[in-house]
């Protein structure tokens, strides 16, 4: 019997079995295959603008991502390094095989027990779930958490050849995915893509602008272990007229444009295929060339991801400059899977109508490995909250990232990919990259998941803050900075606050609430808000329905 | 369930016809109480109305039913056209109250009930109160601009083009892999908006419309302020007696002067006071003095309290004394009418600069309240320095919006983000 099972090792589920374990769960952790735990299937990068900031929230917790980041790191840049401090974006680029190497290292330090099966059905007994059936048999639980990434019931797209698979030579969960539809939580399905991998003995680097790595040495995580990787160089390539003449004269063979992928794919990061036909004014995109690993030659053309014929790939490839004898060490391609509808879940990504079960990273309908792996942290923290009877652990979008993107994703839910941006934060000046562990480090103490160091680390961090010498530290000048800025939000924020005390009744009848239209009720009921202020943040709800909202549940409150 | 709510909806009596709504559940029942029958939907006829109880005759008036949820509140409505004096109206209001359930509506609840139902958004809420309060047929016009949607149309452009220059903002933080610098471009358009916004702002309130030109009288005590707002109300309306300090608090006369919708207001003499009833007095006409759209100013023009629109006046000009008015001042004389006229003709001009004009869209207080709010966070761009105070100012701007309409959030930002750009990675 475990406490807690997790099913997939991708971002999402190493951080949810790790973080379940550090609050003292017996976890099982469930994979197709041992060597694909910490996988990172699409760019070999970790953080940016808006997800490094999750990333160092989920370092404060103890999290995996930061460290294993940090000590695969071939490349650092600060992003936005000429803006201010608030939304400046930690990223680095990670050596592929190192990356894997530290995840596997620190969950098997966690104490997770690692369980290479297919998950094929929950087991639910009296309304909530007690298992999983796996291909090796039945094992039972307390709580579940799901984070089956791209793989419920997923299809690989090169060109015209479809095969089923979540990742390039891997299987699909589809006997879970058909179980899932069930039970009500399906929602659509979405795609992403990946570029071709080329190799880059074959790439004139010569040709290509250089983009050497930051000279200072910061970390991801707040606990410095040392750096010991050396730092390359990436590089910046653009398309030309030509590549884009050739993708065009390609469009009837992408599986994009010929209406075989149904699922919406991220604005933000379109295919290149997307990109030409959208943008089609714009002369050149840019690529940003990545280096695969230190003792690895594949690089990753970053800005190119696309579903054409690989005939078609190498031809537009070879139009760029710099990549004129570039040869594809692998095809680029497209991956549909299904996502279910987070709208179904508490802030604390359980499923609000299945106690015990999770959902957590992708399956939500997220992309990127710092989005999967934030949820991946709620959930474990939660699913061995329910199976210990812990205390619950709550994100606000008010003291971080992982609090807007719960609060987005139960609340708003996805039509496309949702990917963090510093835009969604309406407290940005007060999310820093540099002060999660200020915002978050006395939540993490009580929810009582870190280790020994990080205690003192987050304890004399906090201590510091009081000291003399803060102002002359990075992030006591950031927090004078944005002082009076911030004081005005705190006033904003008792307004909202106001809203957040009244609270809507779970079994308030909507139809029966007068003056909300039939389109209100169905769009208040997906979700089932807690507060009138999670209602005002439901897309689509009208002024005149939230009045309505408000008098229905104060004249509830009054009787 | 909601409570029946009446009340008179149409202009202060007496006048014509008034209109008198009820509105609720119970509005068909309580009509036919009244009415004896009601007739189809959406049409007019005349009925008797009587008293619920006594049977009495109270008027005989057109009545006209709409069915909810397709009528202005969302609820069902009777609606009684009866004659407009002040008799008629106290009788009906009374019989309506008889009937249980029934209540007389709290200011604004026909609009609020509205609003709830769905059937409004805020500012054409506010439209519409105005609309059931024109008095004038220009305030009419002004307020059915508004009711129709002219600001709403208004705002929605100024939303518009400012989640544009956001957007640009955000894509800048979110997206620049390149790291380049603030774009100028960026602070001339928002430039241009706050200016569009200031313009709009300087523009006359619609207050001064629907409530009227607040034309104040003032000065020091004795001034013949009294007696001047009495030749010109044609009425004995202010207590006029030789005593200086007589007038203790503030009188209002509605008026029209040539057209234009007034309030003519009396005030207690400003000077040191004699005891606390006064001084409260002249706290009270410092303060109308401010809020005044006119001052009209009985007293040394060298005392004149710093106004944008001021009349000065040289009162009691009939007295051997004040036969010769200073430059510039209106020599009047209350007892002999001397002056009169051409005082209110200069009154009613100098309110007519402070009205909107008849087919132009107002702002009320509220609205240019938020719409201020906007301007100031936009035009603080210019100074900001930083693109993340670029982007805060903006979000303010947005925030300022929302709070005037209601709606928008940081999805609209990204819909309108991702609409315009090709963004890389």
């Amino acid at each position: 019997m475990h406490d807690v099972l997790v099913i997939g090792a991708g971002h999402a589920g190493c951080e949810a079995a790790a973080a379940a374990a550090r609050r003292g769960a017996r976890v099982g952790l469930l994979t197709f295959r041992a060597e694909d735990v910490g996988q990172m299937s699409c760019n070999p990068s970790i953080g940016g603008v808006g997800k490094g900031h999750l990333v160092r929230e989920l370092d404060v917790f103890d999290g995996l991502m930061a460290r294993a980041a940090d000590r695969s790191a071939i490349h650092r840049r600060m992003l936005n390094r000429s803006k201010g401090p608030a939304v400046w974006g930690p990223r680095v680029q990670a050596d592929r095989k190192r990356y894997r190497a530290a995840m596997a290292e620190l969950l098997s330090q966690s104490g997770v027990e690692l369980i290479v099966a297919e998950a094929l059905a929950l087991v639910v007994k009296g309304g909530r779930v007690a298992g999983v059936q796996t291909s090796g048999g039945n094992l039972s639980c307390r709580a579940l958490v799901i984070a089956a990434g791209t793989f419920l019931d997923a299809r690989i797209f090169i060109g015209d050849r479809i095969v089923a698979g979540g990742r390039r030579g891997e299987g699909a969960s589809i006997p879970l995915a058909a179980q899932i539809r069930e039970i009500g939580l399906g929602q659509g399905r979405l795609k992403t893509g990946t570029p071709p991998r080329l190799d880059g003995r074959s790439i004139d680097w010569a040709r290509l602008d250089e983009q050497p790595s930051d000279r200072e040495a910061w970390t991801m995580s707040a606990l410095d272990e040392g750096l010991g990787q050396p730092q390359l160089c990436c590089a910046i390539a653009r398309t030309t007229e030509q590549t884009h003449d050739i993708i065009r004269a390609n469009f009837d063979r992408s599986p994009l444009f010929a209406g075989a992928i149904e699922g919406r794919g991220p604005r933000y990061c379109p295919s290149i295929e997307d990109k030409v036909k959208r943008f089609g004014d714009r002369g050149a995109h840019q690529i940003f060339v990545e280096p695969e690993g230190l003792d690895d030659h594949l690089v990753y053309p970053n800005g190119i991801s696309t579903s054409l014929p690989a005939d078609v790939q190498e031809q537009f490839v070879r139009s760029i400059p710099g990549f004129e004898r570039a040869s594809i060490a692998q095809p680029g391609y497209a991956v549909e899977y299904e996502f279910l509808d987070p709208r179904r879940l508490n802030q604390t990504l359980e499923v609000r109508d299945v106690p015990g079960l999770f959902l957590a990273g992708q399956v939500n309908g997220t992309t990127g490995y710092e989005e999967a792996g934030a949820q991946g942290l709620a959930a474990g923290l939660n699913a061995a909250a329910v199976a210990l009877e812990l205390e619950e652990v709550r994100f606000d979008r008010r003291t971080s990232y992982i609090g807007v993107m719960l609060d987005d994703l139960t609340l708003q839910g996805v039509s496309e990919p949702y990917r963090m941006m510093t835009a969604r934060a309406e407290y940005r000046l007060s999310l820093r990259a540099d002060n999660a562990s200020s915002r978050l480090g006395p939540a993490a103490l009580a929810a009582g998941c870190v280790s020994p160091p990080r205690r003192t680390h987050i304890e004399q961090h906090l201590a510091s803050r009081s000291a003399e010498s803060w102002r002359d530290t990075d992030e006591g000048r950031a927090d004078l900075l944005y002082a009076p800025y911030v004081a005005r939000q705190a006033r904003e924020w008792e307004v909202v606050r106001r809203d957040s005390n009244v609270w809507i009744p779970r079994e308030l009848d909507y139809p029966a609430v007068p003056g909300l239209s039939s389109e209100m009720v169905e769009r208040l009921m997906a979700v089932r808000p807690e507060t009138l202020d999670q209602a005002s943040r439901i897309p689509g709800i009208t002024p005149a329905a939230l009045s309505a909202l408000y008098v229905a549940a104060s004249r509830r409150a009054a009787a | 369930m909601a409570d029946t709510i009446f009340a008179l909806s149409s202009g202060r009596p007496p006048a014509a016809i008034s209109v008198i709504r009820v509105s609720g559940p119970q509005a068909f029942a309580a009509g036919m109480l009244i009415a004896g029958s009601l007739p189809e939907p959406r049409t007019a006829a005349v009925r008797e109305l009587r008293h619920p109880q006594s049977g009495e005759l109270l008027d005989e008036a057109l009545v006209l039913g709409f069915a909810g949820p397709a009528s202005s509140t969302g609820e069902d409505i009777v609606e009684f056209q009866c004659h407009g004096g002040r008799a008629v109206i106290d009788s009906l209001h009374a019989a309506l109250a008889a009937i249980g359930g029934l209540r007389q509506a709290q200011p604004g609840e026909f609009t609020r009930r509205a609003f709830e139902n769905g059937r409004i958004d805020l500012t054409e809420a506010e439209g519409l109160a105005d609309l059931l309060e024109a008095e004038t047929e220009s305030q009419r016009k002004a307020a059915l601009t508004l009711a129709e949607g002219g600001l709403r149309r208004q705002i929605a452009m100024w939303q518009e083009q400012l989640l544009a220059l956001s957007a640009r903002a955000e894509r800048a933080i979110d997206y620049d892999e390149e790291d380049e610098a603030l774009d100028p471009s960026l602070l001339r358009d928002s430039a241009v908006l706050a200016r569009e916004l200031e313009q709009w702002l300087a523009r006359p309130r619609a207050e001064p419309l629907k409530d009227g030109v607040l034309v104040v009288v003032a000065g020091p005590p004795n001034a013949g302020k009294s007696s001047l707002l009495n030749a010109i109300a044609g009425e004995e309306r202010a207590i006029v007696t030789d005593l200086p300090g007589t007038t203790r608090d503030h009188l209002e006369v509605p008026l029209s002067l040539g057209g234009v919708p007034i309030r003519l207001t009396d005030t207690a003499g400003l000077r040191a006071a004699g005891d606390q009833v006064e001084a409260i007095g002249v706290a009270r006409a410092e303060r109308l003095i401010e809020a005044a759209d006119v001052l009209v100013w009985l007293g040394d023009a060298a005392e004149v309290p710093p106004h944008p629109r001021v009349i000065g006046v040289h009162a009691k000009a009939d007295l051997p004394d004040r036969r010769e008015a200073p430059d510039g001042l209106w020599a009047t004389s209350a007892v002999s009418g001397e002056g009169l006229s051409g005082l209110m003709a200069e009154i009613g001009r100098v309110a007519r600069t402070v009205l909107p004009a008849e087919d132009a869209i107002a702002l009320n207080r509220r609205q240019a309240a938020h719409v201020a709010e906007a301007a100031l966070a936009i035009s603080d761009v210019a100074g900001a320095g930083d693109l993340v105070f670029v982007a805060e100012h903006f979000r303010r701007a947005r925030n300022a919006f929302d709070q005037l309409t209601g709606a928008a959030g940081v999805e609209n930002v990204l819909d309108t983000l991702f609409a315009r750009f090709c963004l890389g990675k």
